[in-house]
C-alpha cells in the first residue's frame, strides 16, 4: 500500500474516463512526435544531399522540378540540354567544379544516371565490390539498388524507357555491373551509375532501330537528325565564392538554359509544407490541451464524489500535501501513459510512412531514436497532467474534515 | 484513557455546544446518549480533534490533545484514535485488504497483513478481503470499519452512531465485537448514539 497504489487504484476505478483523458493525451503526443520525426529526418535527407551544390543548371522549367530530379532523383527531369552549352556556361572563374548529369532511363525503377567519377567523388561514396564503371555500359550500383534488384557483380542488364519502370526496355545493348557502392545514406544508395557516353551510345542505338522520339526529347527533334549533339539532363555545379549567385542570374536571363539555387527551392518547398506541419502542429497541442481539460474534468468530479474519502484519510493521519501528491501522481500518470503510448504509435507511424515513402522515391526514413525535442514534449505532458490534477486537487487544502465528515 | 474537561465549542454566537466531563478508563467503555442537535458529533469531533475546542481540554493517554501544535494531531490521532463512523466509508477503489492496510501505512506504521487476516476472520470478513467495500452489505462494512479502527491497536476507539443503520441482529454483534475488540487491545470505548438499543449495554453512560 502506498501512494501510488492508491492513484493507480482510482484510475482503475474509472475506467471510462482515465481511458478518454489518456487517449487523448496518446493522439496529440503521437501526432507531434511524428511530426518532428518526420521534419528531422526529412531535413537530414534534404540536407544530406544538398551539401556542396549551389547551383543546378538544367532545361527551363520550373526551378523545383529540376532541384528534385537532379539531386533527390524524386522527379522527373525537365528536359535536355546540349552538352557544349553547358559547358561553354560553366566555363567561368567563379564556379569551382561542375559535375554533368544524364538520365531518363531505369532499372526496376531504380534510376540508371550518366556521370562521371566527380558525382561519386561529391558524395563521398566508396565502392565496397568491384570498380567505379570506367568504360561505355559498365555500371556500379547503389547498395539498396543491389539489395532491391539482387544484381551481382558480372550480372548484365537492360535499362527501359522512362523512370517508372514500365517504359519499354532498351533490349539491344546491356549494361554490365562492375561494382557495388558501400552505404552512404545519401541519393547513391538508390542509383545505377554508369558513364555519360553510355546513356548517349543507349539512346543512339534506340533511335536509329525504332525511329520514334520521346517527349523529353521531342523539342529538339531537329537536332538529332542532323548530327546528334550530345545532350545532357543536368549540371551540379559548386561555386568558388557566394558571388557565384551572380552567374545564375546571367544564365537565367540571356541563356535557354536554366540555373536553379538549391537553398532558395528548398526553403520554397519547406515553406510550402511548412503550412501543413504548422496546422497540424495546432492541432497536436489543441488536442494535448483537450486532455488536460478532461483530466482536469475527471478528476473534478471524481473529488466532489471522493470528497468524504479524502476527509476520511485526513482523520487517520494522510497529510494534507501526501493526499494533493496523490492526485497529481493521477494526473501525471496519466500524461506518462500518454506519452509512452504517444512515442510508440508515432514510430508505428514512421514505419508505415517509411514503407510508402520506400516504395515511390526508395528513401527511408527509419531512425527510431528518441529525438531532444521529445524530451521537451515530455515536459510538457507532464506540466499538462500536474496543472490539470493540481487545480481541483487543491481543494484538499481548503478542506474541512470535520464539517465534510459530519455532512454525510 | 481518554478525559475530557468543561470542552465547549460554538459554530457562530447562536450556536454553541458545552459538554459534561467524560473519563473513560483503559479497558472500559463510556456510551454517550443524546437526541440529534445535542452535539454528539460535535462531541466526538472534539475528542478526536477533529474540531479544535472553544475551551477545555481533551487528555489522552497522558497528553493534552488541545496543546499539541496542528502539525502533530494528525499523526497522534492516526496511532492513537480509532475511529468509526455512523456511515461505513471506504477508499471505494481500493478492496477491503488494502483498506485496511490503509489505517497502518497512513499510521506510518508497518503494514501487518497478518493482522488484518486475524481480525477479518475473528470478525467473520475473512472471504471478502480481496472484494470491494461496496460490494459488501451494511452490517459486513460495519464490521470492516471496526476492524480499520483497531488495525494500529489504538488507546481510543471512538465509535459514532456505529448501529443506527443496523437491524438488531448486526446492532447486537457490531456492538459486542466493538467491546471485545477494545478489551483485548486495552482501549477506552466511547460510543456516540441516539440509539435507545444500547443503552442496557453499557454501565458507564452520559446523557447529552
Amino acid at each position: 500500500m502506498n501512494l501510488f497504489k492508491i492513484s493507480w487504484a482510482n484510475l482503475k476505478d474509472k475506467p471510462l474516463s482515465s481511458f478518454l483523458s489518456g487517449l487523448l493525451m496518446t493522439l496529440g503526443i503521437t501526432i507531434i512526435s511524428l511530426l518532428l520525426l518526420l521534419n528531422k529526418q526529412l531535413d537530414e535527407q534534404f540536407s544530406r544531399n544538398v551539401k556542396g551544390i549551389d547551383m543546378v543548371l538544367g532545361a527551363k522549367g520550373s526551378p523545383l522540378q529540376l532541384i528534385l530530379s537532379s539531386i533527390y532523383q524524386i522527379d522527373s527531369p525537365t528536359g535536355n540540354i546540349p552538352l557544349d552549352e553547358a559547358e561553354r556556361l560553366t566555363r567561368n572563374p567563379m564556379i569551382k567544379s561542375a559535375i554533368p548529369l544524364s538520365m531518363g532511363d531505369s532499372y526496376k525503377t531504380f534510376r540508371i544516371v550518366g556521370t562521371n567519377k566527380k558525382y561519386v567523388d561529391h558524395f563521398e561514396a566508396t565502392v565496397g565490390q568491384g570498380a567505379l564503371f570506367q568504360n561505355n555500359m559498365e555500371a556500379t550500383i547503389g547498395a539498396r539498388v543491389a539489395e532491391t534488384t539482387g544484381l551481382k557483380i558480372g550480372d548484365t542488364f537492360s535499362g527501359s524507357h522512362g523512370l517508372d519502370g514500365n517504359g519499354e526496355e532498351h533490349g539491344a545493348t546491356k549494361y554490365k555491373v562492375v561494382g557495388i557502392f558501400n552505404p552512404s545514406s545519401s541519393v547513391i544508395d538508390q542509383l545505377i551509375l554508369t558513364p555519360l557516353s553510355s546513356v548517349w551510345a543507349i539512346h543512339e542505338h534506340h533511335e536509329e532501330h525504332e525511329g520514334e522520339e520521346h517527349e523529353e526529347h521531342a523539342e529538339e527533334d531537329h537536332d538529332h537528325e542532323a548530327e546528334s549533339p550530345r545532350e545532357i539532363t543536368s549540371m551540379l555545379i559548386k561555386f568558388r565564392n557566394p558571388l557565384g549567385m551572380m552567374v545564375a542570374r546571367g544564365i537565367n536571363n540571356n541563356s535557354k538554359l536554366q540555373a536553379a539555387l538549391p537553398s532558395i527551392e528548398i526553403n520554397r518547398l519547406f515553406d510550402l509544407l511548412g503550412i501543413g506541419v504548422d496546422t497540424l502542429r495546432g492541432l497536436a497541442v489543441a488536442i494535448m490541451l483537450i486532455a488536460g481539460i478532461s483530466v482536469f474534468v475527471s478528476l473534478y468530479n471524481s473529488l466532489k464524489e471522493r470528497k468524504y474519502e479524502m476527509a476520511l484519510m485526513l482523520s487517520m493521519g494522510a497529510g494534507r500535501t501526501q493526499l494533493f501528491g496523490m492526485l497529481l501522481l493521477e494526473g501525471l500518470t496519466l500524461s506518462l501513459i500518454g506519452f509512452l503510448l504517444g512515442l510508440i504509435m508515432s514510430r508505428i507511424g514512421l514505419l508505415l510512412f517509411s514503407m510508402r515513402a520506400e516504395r515511390n522515391f526508395h528513401y527511408s526514413l527509419n531512425n527510431l531514436s528518441i529525438l531532444p525535442e521529445e524530451w521537451l514534449v515530455l515536459g510538457v505532458a507532464v506540466l499538462i497532467g500536474i496543472v490539470a490534477a493540481a487545480l481541483p486537487a487543491l481543494g484538499v487544502y481548503r478542506m474541512n474534515i470535520s464539517k465534510t465528515l459530519a455532512e454525510e | 484513557m481518554l478525559q475530557s474537561h468543561q470542552l465547549t465549542f460554538a459554530y457562530s454566537p447562536t450556536r454553541r455546544f458545552s459538554f459534561p466531563d467524560i473519563r473513560c478508563n483503559d479497558r472500559e467503555a463510556v456510551l454517550i446518549l443524546g437526541k440529534s442537535g445535542t452535539g454528539k458529533t460535535t462531541l466526538l469531533h472534539l475528542l478526536a480533534l477533529l474540531l479544535r475546542p472553544e475551551k477545555g481540554s481533551v487528555t489522552i493517554d497522558q497528553t493534552d490533545l488541545t496543546q499539541l501544535p496542528a502539525s502533530k494531531t494528525a499523526t497522534f490521532r492516526a496511532e492513537h484514535v480509532g475511529i468509526i463512523y455512523q456511515k461505513p466509508h471506504f477508499v471505494s477503489a481500493l478492496s477491503v485488504m488494502d483498506n485496511l492496510l490503509l489505517a497502518n501505512y497512513l499510521a506510518k506504521n508497518p503494514q501487518d497483513k497478518n493482522r488484518a487476516r486475524e481480525l477479518a476472520t475473528h470478525l467473520g470478513f475473512a472471504d471478502h478481503l480481496n472484494k470491494k467495500t461496496h460490494e459488501m452489505s451494511q452490517g459486513e462494512q460495519q464490521r470492516v470499519s471496526i476492524a480499520r479502527a483497531v488495525m494500529n491497536k489504538p488507546g481510543v476507539i471512538l465509535a459514532d452512531e456505529p448501529t443506527s443503520s443496523l437491524d438488531d441482529v448486526n446492532c447486537a454483534r457490531v456492538v459486542a465485537l466493538l467491546r471485545e475488540q477494545s478489551e483485548q487491545i486495552g482501549a477506552s470505548l466511547i460510543v456516540v448514539t441516539h440509539d435507545q438499543r444500547l443503552k442496557d449495554e453499557f454501565s458507564n453512560q452520559v446523557n447529552l
